[in-house]
């Protein structure tokens, strides 16, 4: 597949959020383990609002600001379970104007 | 909140609604808890709205329900870089009333379909979060909400809170999802003037057009990309299994795959000039007869997307989600009208009535499908790409005879797939769609 540069940003920026500050709904339960066990960390590229990111020391971290609360992270976390999901406080998070 | 109802439905989609509709109209007192802002604020679809469902809940729903174009004309491509081949269903029977099909916008529909839950006299709570069942020993009782104070009691809990299926999955109904039985599809809504919707798709006022298409648009992965007309906008979007998206040695996310769809010679043209104005994801359970949990147990019953109530093959979910909803809610009807209790003994008879009603008979019908598809993913790159090159082949003039055109078509079929290939292909497609 030839690359096509897409700013997912730009996209996100057309939702609605009511951003639960300081209560994030999803965690990585623990950091250390994507970093060492985790090859693919395929969060980093399937998560479709992006809320995954490699960083360069082998680390990913997670900002759910954006999260369009599919699902996706949780269940392809299926080795190593690292992903602690919930869904938002009633009220919270993405809310579709169209869905 | 400490209060007991008849009946707890979590979740206000099609299946939910479907559910606290049926139960409160035949007199049961129901409270509805829904997550979102106002119902359909947590809800994704493409999304066609299939009559039947919905009529045999509510007759008269195309009074006043906020549908945006009934479907004449349905296209199906297949895709490779630069083409498509394709086929277009369009009838005039599509235009006669009542129509069969509808697309719709989610978010409207579900707070329509919601005022009618709450006219049927059912108590709707949003902007709060189920976050388990209540147990008294196996038996569920009632639910916890994150609000202070949020336990509220009924005899039965119906389960209409999505495909994540949360509650049944923290109880311990049922394991987690497997990344092969559901589909990760992305979408956005693109807006432009009505009249620019008409001219470019041939239609007139309150007419639509869907276009369904797969080949090269997926990547090589299991999936297809959809175009829906709405009155003044068009949705797009597409998806693949989960698993796919894993294991894809390309690493494409799927906001890059919308993107190149978008950017497609055949789709491009058709959405110039819209102006983007939401951007979804969502799951869509598509692991078929063999993934259906167990739908039911001692004081709970299991509905739409949250029981894997999909049928991919022909791309219907809202009208099982509805049809599953309205049957559960006819279970705790005829379960409180018995005075017998609310065990998984006196729900049987939910699970007796999907297995007679389409949901189940076309499940069966399909079960093998998405194993057909997942081991064989030559139907999603090689036949799009032989189809497109033998098209264009035999329509460009270009001085090579036909005969020798024909030669090189079969021979390209052969050395992709070998005969054994192509036959075995078409006996697993025949086994799996009779």
């Amino acid at each position: 597949m030839s690359t096509v540069a897409v700013n997912v940003e730009e996209k996100l920026f057309q939702n609605r959020y009511k951003v639960d500050h300081g209560r994030p709904h999803i965690k990585i339960r623990q950091p250390d383990l994507c970093r060492n066990e985790c090859k693919s960390q395929s969060c980093t590229y399937v998560c479709p609002a992006s809320c995954y990111k490699s960083e360069g020391n082998g680390a990913v971290t997670l900002i759910t600001d954006g999260c369009l609360e599919c699902g996706s992270c949780r269940i392809i976390c299926t080795e190593l379970s690292n992903v602690e999901w919930e869904y938002p406080r009633g009220g919270h998070g993405i809310l579709f104007k169209f869905g | 909140m400490s209060e007991k109802f008849d009946v707890i439905v979590v979740g206000a989609g099609p299946s939910g609604n479907a559910a606290a509709y049926t139960a409160a109209k035949a007199g049961l007192s129901v409270l509805q808890i829904e997550r979102g802002e106002y119902p359909g604020s947590k809800n994704v679809q493409g999304a066609i709205l299939y009559a039947n469902a919905l009529e045999q809940i509510i007759p008269d729903f195309r009074e006043d329900a906020p549908l945006e174009r009934h479907i004449i004309e349905q296209r199906m491509w297949v895709l490779d870089e630069e083409s498509f081949v394709g086929t277009h269903f369009r009838s005039d029977d599509y235009n006669k009333p009542p129509y069969n099909r509808y697309t719709i916008i989610r978010a409207q529909f579900d707070k329509w379909f919601s005022s009618k839950v709450k006219e049927a006299g059912a108590l709707v709570i949003c902007e709060t979060t189920v976050e388990s069942l209540i147990l008294d020993g196996d038996q569920v009782v009632g639910v916890r909400c994150d609000r202070q104070g949020g336990e509220v009691f009924a005899d039965v809990v119906i389960l209409a809170d999505g495909v994540n299926s949360t509650l049944a999955r923290k109880a311990g109904f049922h394991g987690e999802i497997q990344a092969g039985n559901v589909a990760l599809a992305v979408k956005e809504i693109l807006f432009m003037p009505q009249e620019t919707i008409e001219a470019r798709f041939n239609i007139k006022e309150e007419e639509g057009v869907v276009i369904e298409m797969f080949g090269k648009i997926t990547d090589g992965m299991m999936g297809t990309g959809f175009l829906y007309t709405n009155k003044d906008s068009i949705t797009l979007g597409v998806g693949c299994m989960l698993s796919d998206f894993k294991e894809n040695p390309n690493r494409t996310s799927p906001y890059t795959l919308l993107e190149k769809m978008k950017a497609h010679p055949s789709v491009a043209p058709l959405i110039a000039g819209g102006e983007m104005k939401e951007y979804c994801a969502h799951l869509i359970p598509e692991g078929g007869f063999y993934a259906v949990p167990k739908v039911h147990g001692n004081g709970w019953m299991i509905v739409g997307d949250s029981g894997g109530f999909v049928n991919a093959v022909h791309r219907e979910g809202s009208n099982l989600a509805m049809t599953t909803g309205r049957l559960a809610a006819e279970t705790a009807i005829a379960a409180k009208a018995a005075g017998k209790g609310f065990k998984a003994k006196q729900l049987a008879s939910y699970k007796q009535a999907l297995d007679e009603s389409f949901v189940m008979k076309d499940l069966h019908k399909y079960r093998d499908m998405p194993q057909v598809f997942h081991q064989n993913n030559q139907f999603f790159t090689t036949y799009p790409e032989l189809l497109n090159r033998a098209a264009r082949s035999m329509i460009t003039v270009d001085g090579i005879d036909k005969k020798t055109k024909e030669k090189e078509i079969f021979s390209n079929f052969r050395k992709s797939r070998s005969l054994t290939g192509l036959a075995g292909d078409a006996l697993k497609l025949w086994r799996a769609f009779r």
